[in-house]
């Protein structure tokens, strides 16, 4: 009947999507999967122990790691995440909980075009922000670069998850006459923590591999970090001067860099994601 | 929402101590103005952000004019200077890029949030988040040494005898160009894009779907007509959180595109972007007319992104206005 | 609600505390140093002779303890940071022009151009049965090809020079150099002196307005291309070309030899040429019957008053170091080392660097 022969018709386009949305996924997991395994190829061959516990070395003295400039990454993203954190999230709570229509969109509007702003020019700002008047590259105007980079990201997507809440936890609470800041920090955001932790990620991600906005800013250091007014080195600026360079060593190194980054990145990410899950 | 929290307090007085009830509304009051501090903070970055790109490109804004649009010639010798083949290069890049990483983004993310059990979901989400974090010069070399030679060879090859008559497919195949570019920022914002969709995927309440299932839809139909209804402005977010990356993406897409300053409908064709010529130039770039010219094309970037969150806004508006007529 | 909080408040004191700490231990450390220990400088400029550099300011930071800190961030950006003063000493592969003088000179007074090695282009191609040395070129050629004039393998001219060798009937796919790089600076201001419809249409800069069909990323992002791509043509430095082993072209020098890109042919360059004082000379297409033709000095930038005496002096023996027994780590690492005529220039220049009206250093 025709009833059947519809429904049959629906399930069977239901397959079909259902098995194209997978295919999807798996197209995702299959470019990953090429790229990290070219990375890791290219990479494992340099890959040990002096690699992370050691400094770098001219070319052609055989070894050599990249101790410093894992530390310096460190540094940058950690300074980054405090000033970016506290304002992308903040500002992700005005968006979804204070704001008029006009304002949060008016608002929203700077973030979306921060975000899309290219990170060398976001480089270019912070250096004429900090460096030029300072006169000297630093940590910290590195760190703040890194920080536009992140806030939009953050707040947009702490907003997102903030507004997908439902309403009938936060009503709850308003009906047992909680404050409302209260009840932003302690049942909205706990709701959204997924979404937010997501995005937080998402932000360290991208900014831990950023080159662009380093060269005019972090400068790079040959000798070690040493301090955050001076100039300081970064795992992705020296992966870029590395993999263009002439040299096979250096080129093998970099490799070894960008396979370490993103380990690293992925051990962030599982630890923040441990923690957030293990307190809930 | 306001309305409600003063009634709820002042409706329930005998719940806290009197002055509890009075506490809360100056808590608030301070609370919120913290956050728009820091939502104007935004607002003050982006505009010394413009404030700074300005006076640094006055010297070309002064020179060029609104000729600097529509002038196709970039020559740093005769410091001659026009934007359109990279304003044309930086939409088509990411216009492929989008039409690549939307529909593989989405279904990505209902696989994920709608399909996958929890064993697998997992593991595909970290890796997944992975790839956003591997350098752009690491996918720029990827691409320059492994995906390009597979575009030229089959893909190139086979689109071009195949589809030849189109405009778009034709000239010679050199696997670099507006093609390989796209397809690399495709790869660079499905993660953006999945990892985001898929959080505003799983927060669609359980009720709506079981709704749906009841009446008798397939599993497909309510991902269509309870889901990604229920969550468009957040689908439309993360898209545009993922066209704001293409549209400023830099090391890779240089890696890839060619850098040819052309206007071709072609995408065999090697092109550029604006945000792969200021950073191939920026650091060599000398003399006042030619850094204000790599500044000025910024400016055009943030232009152009200002037009794609127009448009981008009044879309979520209509589809928020659309919901609110259905709750 | 208190699970939340702490929560949150772990993860963020955490971040906090990483970082205040890192901050707290490094800064202390830092200003303790700086003024009792030894002397730190910081550099910044040219790509080209960053590897080399890196070696000698390690060399020297063992034999003397004073850190020089020397970052690749390109010529153009060596020039504009000496100008603003955010680094001790600047590099460059290219003569800063008159407008930079003319703005540095303006901030704190007459700058140095020393040189410190120099470099070459080679040639390279994708040419199948073809390996390195075999293709013959000419300046002329060359220019033809870029321009886009000479659009096949199998063009007369080129057959005329290479009759023993197979050349295929293709288009040329002509690859430039799309960042602005010293070594673009060299290879159009080669292509300038040889070809005047070069110079008349394109011109010579560290970035030029190409005819030609494809820009790569850097030295890889050329070599990527033109070994990937059939039939095609490229530049680059030397030390790419010979560490990855890329098949070049021999070329015709201003007496008529065809002349392999190697170390010497890049030293030779030097010879016989007359250098000014001040050393502000490109070094294409020199009349050296045994030197190849594209070649160029790389400088550092020094102002001549320093306005830190123990810097200054610091800097000014280093750049001493620098160009004598610096000299003998450049072979291998693919640099040519400076002439003999060349050496004696620069010992002048760096004689003439001032604190206060009194030079730093004396023979």
């Amino acid at each position: 009947m025709n009833r059947t022969e519809g429904y049959l018709q629906r399930r069977w386009f239901n397959r079909l999507m259902l098995v194209l949305c997978g295919c999807a996924a798996a197209i995702t997991i299959i470019f990953l999967a090429l790229i990290l395994g070219y990375t890791f190829i290219n990479g494992i061959t340099y890959f040990n122990l002096d690699f992370i516990t050691q400094a770098s070395k001219p070319v052609g003295e055989s070894g050599g790691g990249m101790r410093d400039e894992i530390f310096g990454t460190f540094i940058l993203v950690g300074l980054a995440s405090v000033i970016a954190l506290p304002v992308g999230l903040l500002a992700g709570i005005f968006l979804a909980e204070f704001a008029g229509r006009k304002m949060a969109s008016a608002i929203r509007f700077a973030a979306d075009i921060l975000a899309g702003v290219p990170s060398i020019i976001v480089g270019v700002f912070a250096y004429a922000l900090l460096v030029r008047p300072l006169h000297s590259y630093s940590a910290l105007s590195a760190g703040v670069a890194l920080a536009i980079i992140m806030i939009p990201v953050v707040a947009r997507t702490a907003e997102e998850s903030l507004r997908l809440v439902p309403g009938s936890q936060r009503e709850a609470a308003l009906a047992l006459g909680i404050s409302r800041w209260r009840i932003i920090l302690g049942v909205i955001i706990p709701g959204a923590t997924t979404g937010i932790v997501t995005g937080i990620m998402l932000a360290v991600a991208r900014v831990a591999g950023e080159t662009a906005p380093l060269i005019f800013t972090a400068l790079g250091s040959a000798f070690g970090v040493q301090g955050l007014t001076v100039p300081i080195g970064a795992l992705p600026l020296q992966i870029y001067r590395y993999a263009l360079s002439p040299y096979s060593d250096w080129q093998k190194q970099a490799w070894a860099a960008a396979f370490l980054l993103v380990i690293l990145v992925l051990g962030i990410n599982i630890v923040v994601r441990l923690v957030s899950n293990r307190r809930k | 929402m306001m309305k409600k929290s003063e009634q709820a307090t002042t409706l329930l007085p005998g719940l806290r101590h009197k002055e509890a009830a009075a506490r809360p509304r100056v808590g608030d009051r301070i609370f919120s103005k913290v956050t728009l501090f820091f939502a104007l903070l935004i607002v003050l970055i982006l505009a010394g952000l413009l404030i700074a790109l300005n006076i640094d490109a006055w010297p070309a804004v002064q020179k060029f004019g609104l000729s600097f649009l529509t002038s196709v010639s970039w020559d740093p010798v005769r410091e001659e200077f026009g934007a359109l083949p990279a304003v044309y290069g930086t939409l088509l890049s990411s216009l492929i890029g989008l039409i690549i990483a939307v529909p593989v983004s989405i279904g990505s993310a209902v696989f994920l949030s709608e399909l996958a059990p929890e064993w697998l979901c997992r593991p595909c989400s970290f890796l997944i988040e992975m790839l956003a974090a591997i350098p752009s010069v690491i996918i720029g070399l990827w691409g320059l040494f492994v995906m390009v030679p597979f575009i030229r060879n089959p893909i190139e090859k086979w689109l071009g005898s195949s589809l030849g008559f189109l405009p778009f497919f034709q000239g010679p195949p050199f696997g670099v160009g507006f093609l390989s570019a796209g397809i690399i920022l495709a790869i660079m914002v499905i993660p953006i894009i999945t990892a985001v969709s898929r959080d505003v995927m799983r927060a669609v309440p359980i009720t709506q779907r079981e709704a749906m299932l009841a009446l008798g839809a397939t599993r497909w139909e309510m991902i269509t007509r309870a889901v990604l209804p229920y969550c468009r402005s957040g689908l439309i977010g993360a898209v545009i959180l993922g066209l704001g990356r293409a549209l400023g993406e830099t090391m890779a897409v240089t890696m890839v595109i060619g850098n040819s300053y052309n206007l071709t409908p072609s995408l065999f064709s090697p092109g550029v972007t604006i945000a792969s010529k200021v950073a191939s130039e920026f650091s060599e770039a000398s003399g006042d007319l030619y850094i204000g010219s790599l500044i000025e094309l910024a400016l055009v970037l943030f232009g152009i992104t200002l037009l794609v969150n127009i448009i981008a806004r009044l879309l979520v508006w209509r589809s928020i206005s659309v919901r609110g007529g259905g709750e | 609600m208190r699970r939340f909080s702490d929560d949150w408040f772990v993860v963020l004191a955490v971040i906090l505390v990483v970082a205040v700490g890192l901050a707290g231990c490094s800064a202390p450390s830092n200003s303790a140093t700086a003024p009792a220990g030894p002397v730190n400088l910081t550099g910044a400029g040219a790509t080209f002779p960053a590897p080399l550099y890196t070696k000698w300011f390690d060399e020297y930071n063992k034999l003397t303890g004073v850190k020089v800190n020397y970052q690749p961030i390109g010529s153009g950006g060596g020039i504009s940071q000496i100008t603003e003063g955010t680094v001790d000493f600047g590099a460059s592969d290219g003569i800063m022009t008159e407008a930079q003088l003319t703005k540095a000179e303006s901030k704190s007074g007459p700058i140095l151009h020393i040189p410190m090695t120099s470099g070459s282009v080679a040639i390279i191609y994708n040419l199948a049965d073809l390996g390195t040395g075999q293709l013959k070129l000419t300046g002329d050629m060359l220019a033809g090809i870029y321009l886009k004039k000479i659009t096949r393998w199998n063009d007369p001219a080129i057959v005329a020079l290479n009759p023993d060798l197979k050349l295929p009937d293709a288009a040329i796919a002509v690859v430039f150099r799309s960042d602005g790089s010293g070594t673009t600076y060299i290879f159009t201001n080669y292509l300038s002196k040889v070809s005047q419809e070069w110079s008349k249409q394109v011109g010579n800069a560290t970035s030029v307005k190409w005819p030609g069909d494809i820009g790569g990323q850097g030295n890889a992002g050329v070599a990527g291309q033109v070994q990937q791509i059939p039939n095609s043509i490229g530049y680059v430095e030397l030390a790419y070309a010979k560490q990855n082993k890329l098949a070049w072209a021999k070329l015709k020098n201003a007496a008529g030899n065809f002349i392999e890109p190697a170390l010497a042919a890049t030293t030779m360059a030097a010879e016989g040429v007359t250098l000014p004082d001040d050393m502000k000379v490109m070094l294409t297409n020199s009349s050296n019957p045994d030197a190849y033709p594209i070649v160029g000095f790389t400088w550092l930038l020094v102002y001549v008053n320093q306005k830190d005496k123990v810097k200054g002096e610091a800097l000014v023996k280093m750049l001493w170091w620098a160009i004598h027994d610096g000299q003998k780590y450049t072979e291998a690492l693919t640099y040519a080392s400076l002439a003999a005529p060349v050496v004696s220039k620069a010992e002048n220049e760096v004689l003439s660097i001032m604190y206060q009206g009194q030079p730093l250093i004396s023979r």
